[in-house]
């Protein structure tokens, strides 16, 4: 069963002053997400991921299409019982504690007042927010309200989750959290929807991807089935600072520093490398991924969409 | 239906009952305000603190407290108050905000100076209210008119009112009617016909309603003090050439071969009392009328205007 | 549904409480009920009237101070700084967050018109030494200020619905300042004729009409006022915020959030 399905969804907005001239914010996008998934949505800053996530979650109407989350009409408000959401770069009521926050969220998501109280503790716990009894949020430094806003977005125990950036503000250790959340929730059987510019989170968690610029998708697919077209680069070091012709003519990337030298050559064109060295008995250093596959569609990607932009400009 | 349509269709209805609601309760809700309570909210009587609480809007609320004025009035009037306290200040603060509001200082002339239930009482402060708008209009030949109009109606200082009516008519582009009443001052100050032409020139200069109705009514009183005059000449003549009383005053008319019966500005045939006094039919329809009244009859006010 | 809207007012309710420009106006008000017993000494005989007429004016216009400065930052704050987003993508209408905000705002300054009128009172016992049945009048008069504050508050809410925050304290405030003149509109309406004459009164209907609600002369003055009028206010009050919240409603629907 699909979780999401998005129906040619789209927004244009009027820009202007005196004489409005529409700007499209959103090609129509058809997209699904299925049960369980765990589903990225990726696209530099300005691709339209958020106005996507805004329309789905009712605040902002979009110029035409429709969408069915959980097999309901996307604007039934039953459906937002099922639902929890992470805004990017969240707001709360900074006069609030992080209890009466979660309190407040509770109540409006209809979470019983007899379980509230363990269910709120139980959040912060999971979301590594101890010690925070009698806080303010006003108090609270960014990661330490991106913890909140995950907890507010899994408080009522919803089947989908839609989370907008939920790394940003966190520090590394913070992100492994998070990252070790998101698979536990996939655990629980939730379908956990997010978007982020961090392809490496992407691609450690995500079964599926879809890829957006400038409003218009731009591929979808599992992740294997997208890095497999494209290959990764790797940086190849050797002992010593002579540059073998052949491996010269492989990229032309090679610089030599001190008593080793080294290249950056793609995935296919490693093994012609190291037989160049061995022939020429050069020592091999490392070999080092330097891009990983994901992040190499995702360019070869966006020039695309650039180009195509451009031409057709 | 949509959640959204439904809500959307909800609101609109609850709009439009609660706007028509509203208005329908805010009309009911003027009648049944106990009106004092607005009269005597003149909080602020000193009109030096009403300009600085206007904070420079001083036009502003002269046309707030003019229109408050007229209000008061009428409304006081309609309910046949006797009683106007408020008119003075209410005139002067608006003046004092304003000074070029000459409908005010005619509304003072006509009303602040007759006594109760026409008017205020107050002679002396319509004359001083007069006084400040000559003095902050000089070029404005009506308020001579209005002041020597006070000082005729309600002073009876003809001389002073001659004098005033003579500096009037120098004004340049005044009406000449002010030249002519200034000379009939000096002679004929209580004559029907001088009356008769101050209170035509107040009907004639005036765009306000209530002064132009007030100004008729003093026309038709003044028909009718002529009339009882000329009917009691006729009486006394009678008595005196009969030695009788007439029985009515038909033998009058024959005796002074009149044309017919002399009837009162309504068109009703004046009244001959057992005593030999001229009457007239309906004094109440001629509030200002002083001749021709039964004996003990305690005017009360029927002004033909709304309230 | 109504456990929502409850949720939510009892939340406004307590970030207003929260929010220390309100405790900063209502001190300001009760300063001034003090002051006015200095100010009503110049009199001997007036000194009640004072103290009643400037207490209660101050109740009055401070409310409409909170009313509009901190109900405007209650909901347009809301909608520009996002914190709307977590609150919307739960099972919430948007019809009930702007009625609970109305309820939760109401509330802040039916509690604020009590400690506010606390302050008129004391500095009435002050100078009368007792107090007097005719008094009952004054409580009447702070019946129709709150009266007074429910339209505001709903007005807040109106045009928060759709201008920054700063338009939307301009066009409450100023619509106080016409409501307050209500009569002289009205006034003013009867002595114009045509076209001049149907948009002035128009303006006179559309206009809150705060005239009617101000008797505070009259409970300076201990005169009785008529249980009719109290009826007739109170509806009044009901269908003009509800007229108003209607239009916020209707507007809000409809909204695209940034």
């Amino acid at each position: 069963m699909a979780s999401i399905e998005i129906l040619g969804l789209e927004k244009t907005y009027m820009v202007g002053f005196w004489r409005k001239r529409p700007k499209r914010a959103l090609q129509p996008l058809h997209l699904t997400v299925e049960d369980g998934e765990i589903f990225g949505f990726l696209g530099p800053n300005g691709a339209g991921k958020t106005t996507t996530l805004k329309m789905l979650m009712g605040l902002v109407f979009p110029t035409a299409g429709t969408a069915r989350i959980l097999g309901k009409e996307w604007t039934d408000p039953e459906v937002k019982a099922q639902i929890g959401f992470l805004p990017e770069q969240p707001y709360f009521y900074d006069y609030l504690t992080a209890h009466e926050l979660l309190d407040y969220y509770g109540q409006l998501s209809g979470v019983p007042a007899k379980d509230r109280k363990s269910r709120i503790d139980e959040m912060l716990i999971r979301v590594g927010l101890t010690d925070v009894k009698g806080l303010q949020l006003r108090k609270f430094s960014k990661g330490m309200l991106q913890r909140v806003g995950i907890a507010q977005a899994i408080l009522h125990n919803p089947k989908l989750v839609f989370l907008d950036e939920p790394m940003s503000g966190l520090d590394p250790l913070g992100r492994r959290e998070v990252r070790d959340l998101i698979l536990q929730l996939q655990q629980e059987g939730k379908t956990v929807f997010f978007s982020t510019h961090i392809l490496s989170d992407a691609e450690a968690l995500c079964d599926r991807v879809a890829i957006i610029h400038r409003g218009e998708l731009q591929g979808v697919g599992a992740v294997e089935e997208l890095t497999k077209a494209v290959q990764g680069k790797v940086e190849v070091v050797w002992q010593g600072t002579h540059v073998p012709a052949s491996i010269k003519a492989l990229s032309g990337e090679f610089h030599v520093a001190g008593e080793t030298a080294r290249t950056v050559v793609s995935e296919s064109q490693v093994d012609v490398a190291i037989d160049a060295l061995r022939r020429e008995r050069l020592r091999l250093v490392s070999i080092t991924p330097v891009r990983t596959s994901l992040e190499s569609y995702f360019v070869e990607k966006l020039q695309h969409s650039q180009t195509t932009a451009g031409k057709s400009a | 239906m949509s959640a959204r349509k439904k809500t959307t269709i909800i609101a609109a209805a609850c709009l439009l009952v609660s706007l028509s609601g509203s208005i329908l309760i805010a009309q009911h809700v003027e009648r049944i305000r106990p009106h004092d309570i607005v009269d005597d909210a003149l909080y602020i009587t000193s009109s030096k603190m009403v300009r600085r609480a206007s904070l420079g809007f001083d036009g502003l609320m002269a046309c707030i407290y003019w229109t408050r004025a007229v209000q008061y009035f009428g409304h006081r009037h309609f309910i046949r108050e006797r009683s106007y306290n408020e008119l003075g200040p209410l005139l002067e603060i608006t003046t004092a905000l304003d000074p070029h509001l000459l409908p005010a200082y005619q509304f003072g002339a006509t009303f602040l100076a007759p006594a109760p239930p026409n008017g205020a009482g107050q002679p002396e402060r319509a004359v001083e209210l007069m006084y400040y708008g000559i003095e902050h209009n000089p070029e404005n030949w009506r308020l001579y008119y209005d002041l020597g109009f006070v000082y005729y109606t309600e002073l009876h200082d003809y001389k002073k009112a001659g004098e005033v009516f003579e500096e009037g008519s120098n004004v340049p582009g005044a009406h000449p009617f002010l030249k002519v009443l200034a000379a009939s001052m000096a002679e004929h100050a209580q004559d029907f016909s001088t009356a008769r032409l101050l209170w035509s020139a107040a009907y004639q200069s005036s765009q306000d309603t209530s002064i132009r109705q007030n100004a008729l009514e003093h026309l038709r009183a003044i028909q009718v003090d002529e009339d009882v005059t000329n009917l009691q000449n006729a009486v006394t003549r009678f008595v005196q050439a009969n030695r009788r009383l007439p029985t009515s005053l038909w033998e009058v008319v024959t005796a002074e071969h009149w044309q017919g019966l002399t009837v009162d500005p309504d068109g009703i045939p004046y009244e001959l009392s057992f005593d030999g006094k001229v009457l007239v039919a309906h004094p109440d329809d001629f509030p200002f009328a002083t001749l021709g009244l039964p004996p003990g009859y305690k005017p009360t006010p029927k002004f033909h205007t709304q309230g | 549904m109504n456990a929502r809207i409850a949720y939510i007012a009892s939340n406004t309710f307590r970030e207003a409480v929260r929010d220390r420009v309100l405790y900063n106006l209502i001190a300001f008000a009760v300063l001034l009920s003090a002051a006015a017993i200095f100010i009503g000494q110049i009199s001997i005989e007036i000194e009640r009237l004072v103290v009643i007429n400037l207490g209660l004016t101050a109740v009055s216009l401070f409310g409409v101070v909170i009313a509009i400065f901190v109900g405007i930052g209650l909901v347009s704050k809301e909608i520009e700084k996002r914190t709307l987003y977590t609150v919307l993508s739960r099972p919430v209408r948007r019809w009930e967050f702007i009625v609970g905000k109305f309820f939760g705002l109401a509330g802040t300054l039916v509690v604020n018109t009590f400690f506010m009128a606390i302050g008129v009172f004391g500095a009435l016992l002050y100078v009368a030494h007792r107090f007097s049945s005719g008094d009952s009048s004054i409580l009447i008069a702070l019946y129709f200020i709150i009266l007074e504050f429910l339209i505001v508050c709903a007005l807040a809410l109106l045009f928060s619905s759709f201008s920054s925050p700063l338009l939307s304290a301009i066009f409450a405030f100023s619509l106080f300042v016409i409501g307050s003149f209500a009569d002289d509109l009205r006034g003013f309406a009867t002595l114009t004729h045509g076209l001049t004459r149907w948009i002035a009164t128009g303006a006179a209907y559309i206009v809150p009409n705060f005239s009617t609600l101000n008797v505070i002369s009259a409970a300076a003055h201990q005169q009785a006022i008529s249980w009719q009028l109290v009826a007739e206010n109170t509806l009044y009050a009901v269908f003009y915020a509800a007229m108003a919240l209607s239009g916020a409603i209707l507007i809000f629907e409809r909204r695209n959030l940034k």
